[in-house]
């Protein structure tokens, strides 16, 4: 008998739980592209530590994920690597930060500067071994990210324009992933978040020019993609506070430690 | 009395149908959602179409069968030899000391994450194969190591028990025969215990298709068709892993649309190996 | 000259076989070693005690194992119930029918699906449909049902080995049949059902597909049952492939393992102690 109570009670406390608390998780959510997420991750810490009663969840699932839970309202902030499309245009996006993306390879690789065109023909499948870029005589594995992520698309529009990656490529679901397979191996070559960059590979040169923070403040490095937040409307309460707090001297501070460009200083676009 | 009795007796059925009623559900919902995806460009053409591009609607899974068949395959090529051999040592030769710990070692080798698997393997495996045999590393044959490794406690433990499970009259008459131990094993005790064997393997295979992580960490994803067992590729459950978490509209629902094809294959693996173990018991 | 060639078979065969043998014992003891071998040293008290900074490279694993502590509660208050009650009432209130061969079908079958599929499932049911969204809810429900084969196949196992003994003197006292469950059968049952659910941990805590899709991955620690989580394997997963810090990575490799170890090596002390002796 006892038994029987006692699990008829537990059950009994879940469903009020859930009865009574239908979603009222103090805080709010934050979800969308992987890229914004471990930037994202840093502010909230940041956030949270001025304000201790607050709750910032962040989520990745990308940023056409992030701009569908918006939209649904199954997260109160959506995280975008990419503009939003002409169907999203509705939708309250603000420009938190901009970053570049970047061709990687292994620190070993001898080749330091590739063009646009030759980067697409890389991409493509068109130059297939390292010999005719003035390397070795080694096929060039290429690393791309998963349909759907928003530093694919952004890649994609920036320097593939109509042509398709290659079929062949291996595909990671993460900048984090991506470089750690360029940085294992010698003939990879991938793109990722300049933020992410560190001393485990190595970025490539675009036509000579070098993806710092200089280069894409006066816009002479071109493969720039803004980070958006995205709002189902005008933002208000936390989300309005969080906001603020992201757009201001210290975070954006934070954001350019990490490597980002922050949208206070003057951009060339 | 009487009436608390019916109830309590109601109550543990519909209790105990639960579990088919999960099973009902689950299908329920991955169909609901695959299907209409799977009528919208024809079975055929999802099926044996060879092109994954979600953004230009392209949905084919034949490489990803491909791969998913190749990486059972090569894991399966791993798994029973080693698998049978161990449950062979087991059940026929081992010391009692040894047992004492290759048993609790295998069910260990059964509990641990394949997610520590998939780590182990890209840390270990994938450079190997790339230094030694050429390509990424990241792939086919890297995946059927590593798998056929995780399947080895299903083949092992339930093909032990299945020739522990034979009377010691096969083995005792074998040997009176002239037989040498091997050839009693070999001849008379295996094939006696083949249809748990078989079962095993069934049931080794139905873990590899089903695997996910470790997967995703070591094949390398890439989407074209594999010509090669050092070429990168994704199996049925890999596709539906890495892509979920982005995907919307008709690429979400083609992954529900993977899954329902994976469920089919799993669901005839599994009833497969229930027939054959049923019969076996009963 | 045949009598050489059937014994050179053998010998070459032992060989063979004691080589399998060893080898299987050998990658083990090697997957063990790199990743305790380079995770031990970063266990400590603070470590397990503290939560991560700066994305993850500092700091420690707190709040995932608080996760994983939550999520595997939830999965066993709900599977347990459910798989007791099916044990129960295939032992003791059917035969071999119709009903019970249903039922054992359902769960043999729910034994084999993959837990991607459970993943999909879990994401569309519990976060979408009923609109739970990303939480340790939706995700101790979707552990729930894949633990629930284990809990009713070793409940059942434990409730069979049962001497009919009990169940008699039970039924002459004039007791009736969910009296005798509840104060003969259950109480005797508890130490093997007390192993499942050890079991069922034990999956739990090594489950990643299913869990990403349905309880997120947040780092934060949880407010409620409806905060998303993330689990120490899901942890481990990221760490280990993002490549933030490799340090924390092994250090939380190693944590799972030894868990694992741990839960592994008890519920099988207790499976041969309560249940394989028993008859």
């Amino acid at each position: 008998m006892k038994i029987y109570l006692s699990w008829f009670f537990s059950i009994l406390m879940i469903f009020l739980q859930i009865v009574g608390c239908q979603r009222s998780r103090a805080g709010i959510t934050v979800a969308g592209s992987t890229s914004v997420e471990p930037f994202a991750e840093l502010l909230a810490e940041e956030y949270m530590s001025r304000h201790l009663e607050s709750h910032i969840y962040v989520q990745g699932g990308g940023s056409t994920a992030g701009i569908e839970a918006v939209k649904s309202h199954a997260a109160n902030i959506g995280m975008s690597s990419r503009s939003l499309l002409p169907e999203e245009k509705n939708l309250y996006a603000v420009t938190i930060a901009r970053d570049a993306i970047t061709i990687i390879v292994h620190p070993k690789n001898p080749t330091t500067n590739l063009s646009l065109s030759q980067i697409k023909q890389v991409f493509s499948g068109k130059i297939r071994s390292w010999k005719e870029l003035g390397g070795a005589a080694h096929p060039i594995i290429l690393v791309n990210r998963e349909e759907g992520s928003g530093t694919r698309e952004s890649f994609q529009k920036f320097v593939m324009g109509k042509e398709e990656i290659s079929l062949e490529s291996l595909v990671q679901d993460s900048n984090g992933a991506i470089r750690q397979v360029v940085s294992n191996d010698p003939n990879a070559i991938g793109y990722i978040s300049l933020g992410l960059v560190n001393e485990k590979v190595k970025a490539l040169k675009l036509s000579g020019v070098e993806p710092d923070v200089t280069d894409i403040e006066n816009g002479t490095y071109t493969l720039v993609r803004p980070f958006l937040f995205v709002f189902s409307g005008e933002p208000a309460g936390e989300a309005k506070s969080f906001l603020e707090f992201v757009l201001s001297p210290p975070a954006q501070n934070l954001l350019s430690k990490e490597g980002l460009v922050s949208i206070l200083k003057p951009s060339g676009k | 009395m009487e009436i608390q009795e019916k109830i309590i007796e109601k109550t543990l059925l519909f209790v105990a149908l639960s579990s088919i009623m999960i099973l009902g559900l689950i299908t329920f919902f991955i169909f609901e959602q695959g299907l209409p995806l799977i009528w919208k460009i024809g079975p055929r053409a999802f099926i044996l179409g060879e092109r994954w591009v979600p953004s230009q609607g392209s949905f084919g899974i034949l490489p990803m069968i491909a791969c998913s068949f190749w990486v059972t395959i090569g894991a399966l090529a791993l798994g029973i030899p080693l698998g049978l051999a161990c449950a062979i040592f087991l059940s026929e030769w081992s010391p009692p000391s040894v047992g004492m710990v290759l048993r609790p070692a295998i069910q260990l080798l059964a509990a641990i994450p394949s997610v520590i698997y998939g780590f182990w393997g890209l840390i270990v495996l994938v450079p190997l194969v790339r230094n030694y045999l050429g390509g990424p590393g990241l792939s086919i044959l890297s995946g059927s190591l590593i798998l056929g490794f995780m399947i080895l406690p299903t083949i092992i433990s339930i093909s032990e028990d299945s020739l522990n499970a034979l009377p010691p009259s096969y083995k005792q008459g074998a040997l009176a025969l002239g037989a040498t131990h091997w050839q009693a094993i070999w001849r008379v005790l295996i094939p006696a215990a083949r249809s748990g064997i078989v079962t095993s393997i069934i049931l080794g295979m139905g873990r590899a298709v089903g695997e996910t992580m470790a997967m995703i960490m070591i094949l390398g994803n890439a989407v074209k068709m594999p010509t090669s067992f050092l070429d990168s590729a994704r199996t049925l459950t890999t596709n539906i892993g890495i892509e979920m978490g982005y995907a919307s509209g008709d690429h979400r629902q083609a992954l529900f649309a993977t899954g329902v094809v994976l469920f089919i294959i799993i669901m005839l693996l599994n009833s497969l190996a229930i027939f054959l173990s049923r019969r076996r018991a009963g | 000259m045949l009598l050489r060639t059937r014994y050179l078979t053998q010998g070459i065969a032992k060989v063979l076989i004691w080589i399998a043998a060893l080898s299987t014992i050998a990658v083990m003891i090697l997957i063990l070693l790199q990743i305790l071998g380079k995770g031990l040293p970063i266990l400590h008290l603070r470590f397990f005690l503290e939560s991560p900074r700066e994305m993850g490279r500092e700091g420690g694993i707190f709040p995932t194992i608080i996760g994983t502590v939550a999520l595997t509660a939830v999965a066993i208050l709900f599977a347990t119930p459910l798989g007791v009650g099916t044990a129960i009432f295939l032992r003791e209130y059917t035969k071999e029918s119709y009903i019970s061969r249903i039922i054992r079908f359902g769960t043999d079958c729910l034994a084999g699906v993959p837990s991607i599929i459970f993943g999909l499932f879990g994401f569309v049911f519990f976060v979408i449909y009923l609109n739970m969204g990303w939480s340790i809810l939706s995700g101790g429900l979707t552990l729930a049902a894949m633990i629930l084969p284990t809990i009713i196949s070793t409940a059942e196992e434990a409730i069979k080995a049962i001497p009919y003994s009990y169940r008699e003197v039970s039924y002459s006292l004039g007791g009736t049949k969910w009296q005798t469950v509840i104060r003969a059968i259950l109480p005797n049952a508890l130490p093997g059902i007390f192993t499942g659910i050890i079991l069922g941990v034990g999956r739990s805590i090594g489950e990643t597909a299913a869990i990403i899709l349905t309880a997120g991955s947040s780092l934060v620690m949880p407010t409620s049952l409806f905060s998303p989580i993330r689990t120490m394997s899901i942890h481990f997963y990221i760490l280990a492939r993002e490549g933030i810090s490799m340090d924390m990575a092994y250090g939380t490799g190693a944590a799972l393992i030894l868990l694992v170890l741990l839960i592994n090596t008890v519920a099988h002390w207790l499976l041969n102690r309560y249940i394989r002796h028993r008859v």
